[in-house]
């Protein structure tokens, strides 16, 4: 009940900050792309606007991820408001699960209403276009199956929050931006650690590079947009697997954030 | 709240939103002003950063789908760009964009197909390098082997190299892939029989017109077809003007000079309205430049070769 408190609270600080303005930017992007894309994409355009609104989906809900929960603990401790906090009957395990909790939400509104102006915008474009056109489609306009890269790249954002959100209960905002950043981007190069030993003869290299693979975060098996705009089938089986993976490591990344806070002092 | 109230109580900012337009105004006069009287310079933009496919598809993280949107739509340009440019034109860039596209998004068919047709098209109207065509078809068939990429690569082998038995082989495996279409097979069989011929040329050319999902690739096949009828116009009007040189070898031929002796009842023109180029020592007639059918297909015999 606490934690739903806290994260109702969270949710309510994010829309004070105007977070939420970022659809607004969405829809017009969207809006305006719409209109251009069809003049220069040589019938190219369905694609591209799933693309694009994909794509923007996934970097605005990245930028919220990493600029909001970056401060969701260590704002507290500069503002020194965490004093009043703990002085409440709150557990700190409760606080660190109802920030996250807030800031998941937040994300899941923002892409919800994201998917939804994106779908607005293809109905429009399929009611527009002529029959033939659409059989250059490699997938319909509304297509249901979008929904799929839309929730991988929800549980994406989830796990990107849970690292910022890690260390945020240890370190400056700058500081935890920059290794939440640098974790996104190692995760994308993670399959190259996973072949170091194609590159390399030492083995105790090698096997570095193995172990950090399963360590670090992998965020490469998120991506299906592409699958998915070309029509290609992604199983569910897989994703449950990806996000039995993210659901895991969130668990252990929020474990260690209560461990770890949980030790903090604040004298 | 003390605050807020006395900044609320002094209202909109009349004066300072003022202001704020007047010099957004001023700004624009200043660059259109400066822009009158030191025109630009023409810098080259014609530059990839990234030449590397699988370089770009790594500093693009996951977004790289929308990276080759990005380098389809500059091809676009590019093509489109050259082929409107009235000073000497280069296509020096198109397969590069296209290479970064199609590694970026190896499933994006439209970059293999159209950018096939770009590269194909003979110079001066595309970058007449069928070679680079079916180089960059034969990517596309790596990833995702789609009859449509065959069919495309025998489509070149046959139109701008002249090599029909590669051609008919092409069409033959095109057939045999799932969900090909029941002409592929009888093409096949025809442009191993008659390869070059007007009639297997207007075979491959009216099924793409039927088959075709774009509005581009039909617009084309409707050129070609009008092009092979104008071929048809040519060989029906030139015996007669040949003749006529042939028996009245005394100076160049003119227009006039046919009309007078009765050859022909006016100046031939093409199915676009422009009179043909009538060769003044053998009577041949051509496609004038000034035509929109130029350049014009080359028939069984000697080629040019591809690359301008």
């Amino acid at each position: 009940m606490v934690i739903a408190k806290i994260a109702v609270n969270v949710f309510k600080e994010s829309v004070r900050d105007k977070v939420l303005y970022n659809l607004v930017f969405f829809a017009v992007l969207l809006m305006a792309a719409s209109y251009l894309i069809g003049q220069i994409t040589a019938g190219q355009d369905v694609k591209i606007m799933k693309d694009l609104g994909l794509a923007a989906a996934a970097v605005f809900g990245l930028f919220i991820a990493v600029f909001i929960g970056i401060g969701l603990v260590s704002k507290e401790v500069e503002r020194r408001s965490i004093y009043a906090l703990l002085s409440k009957p709150i557990r700190r395990e409760e606080l660190i699960l109802g920030k996250y909790a807030g800031l998941v939400l937040t994300l899941v509104i923002n892409v919800a209403v994201m998917a939804a102006a994106l779908y607005a915008v293809l109905a429009y474009y399929d009611a527009t276009v002529q029959g033939m056109a659409r059989e250059r489609w490699d997938a319909p306009a509304l297509d249901p199956a979008l929904l799929k890269p839309i929730a991988m790249i929800l549980v994406e954002l989830m796990l990107v929050t849970a690292i910022a959100l890690f260390f945020s209960t240890f370190s400056s905002p700058i500081l935890a931006a920059v290794l939440t950043f640098g974790l996104y981007v190692i995760g994308h190069f993670n399959a190259d650690l996973r072949n170091f030993e194609q590159v390399v003869e030492s083995r105790t290299a090698a096997w570095i590079a193995r172990t950090l693979y399963y360590v670090l975060p992998n965020f490469a098996p998120f991506d299906i947009k592409s699958d998915i705009v070309h029509g290609r089938p992604v199983s569910l089986g897989y994703m449950a697997w990806t996000s039995g993976y993210a659901v895991l490591y969130i668990t252990l990344l929020l474990v260690i954030a209560i461990l770890i806070f949980s030790r903090r002092d604040f004298k | 709240m003390s605050a807020y109230t006395a900044s609320s109580r002094r209202g909109f900012p009349w004066l300072g939103a003022l202001v704020a337009v007047m010099l957004v105004f001023a700004s624009v006069t200043v660059q259109v002003a400066r822009d009158r009287r030191y025109p630009q310079s023409q810098v080259d933009d014609r530059l990839l950063y990234v030449r590397s496919g699988e370089a770009l598809k790594r500093l693009v993280l996951s977004y790289d789908a929308l990276a080759a949107d990005i380098y389809w739509m500059r091809a676009i340009q590019h093509f489109g760009g050259e082929r409107r440019s009235t000073s000497t034109r280069r296509y020096d860039l198109l397969y590069p964009l296209l290479e970064l596209t199609t590694a970026l998004d190896p499933l994006f068919s439209a970059a293999y197909r159209f950018g096939a047709i770009f590269l194909s098209e003979p110079f001066p109207s595309g970058a007449g390098r069928p070679d680079l065509a079916i180089r960059l078809l034969q990517q596309g068939i790596k990833h995702d082997p789609r009859w449509q990429y065959f069919h495309d690569v025998g489509f070149i082998y046959y139109w701008h190299t002249g090599r029909y038995s590669e051609a008919a082989d092409w069409f033959q495996r095109a057939a045999a892939r799932p969900g090909a279409p029941y002409w592929l097979t009888p093409l096949a069989a025809a442009t191993l029989a008659e390869g070059g011929q007007r009639g297997a040329s207007r075979l491959l050319w009216e099924q793409l017109r039927i088959t075709s999902d774009t509005e581009f690739m039909r617009q084309a096949a409707e050129r070609r077809l009008v092009q092979l009828n104008t071929l048809d116009l040519i060989d029906r009007i030139e015996p007669y003007i040949v003749r006529y040189a042939e028996a009245n070898p005394y100076g160049p031929l003119t227009w006039e000079r046919l009309y007078a002796a009765g050859v022909l009842r006016g100046i031939p023109l093409d199915p676009t309205g422009v009179p043909f180029d009538l060769n003044p020592w053998w009577g041949t007639l051509t496609v004038s430049e000034k035509s929109s059918l130029f350049p014009m297909p080359a028939e069984p015999g000697p080629r040019p070769p591809a690359h301008p």
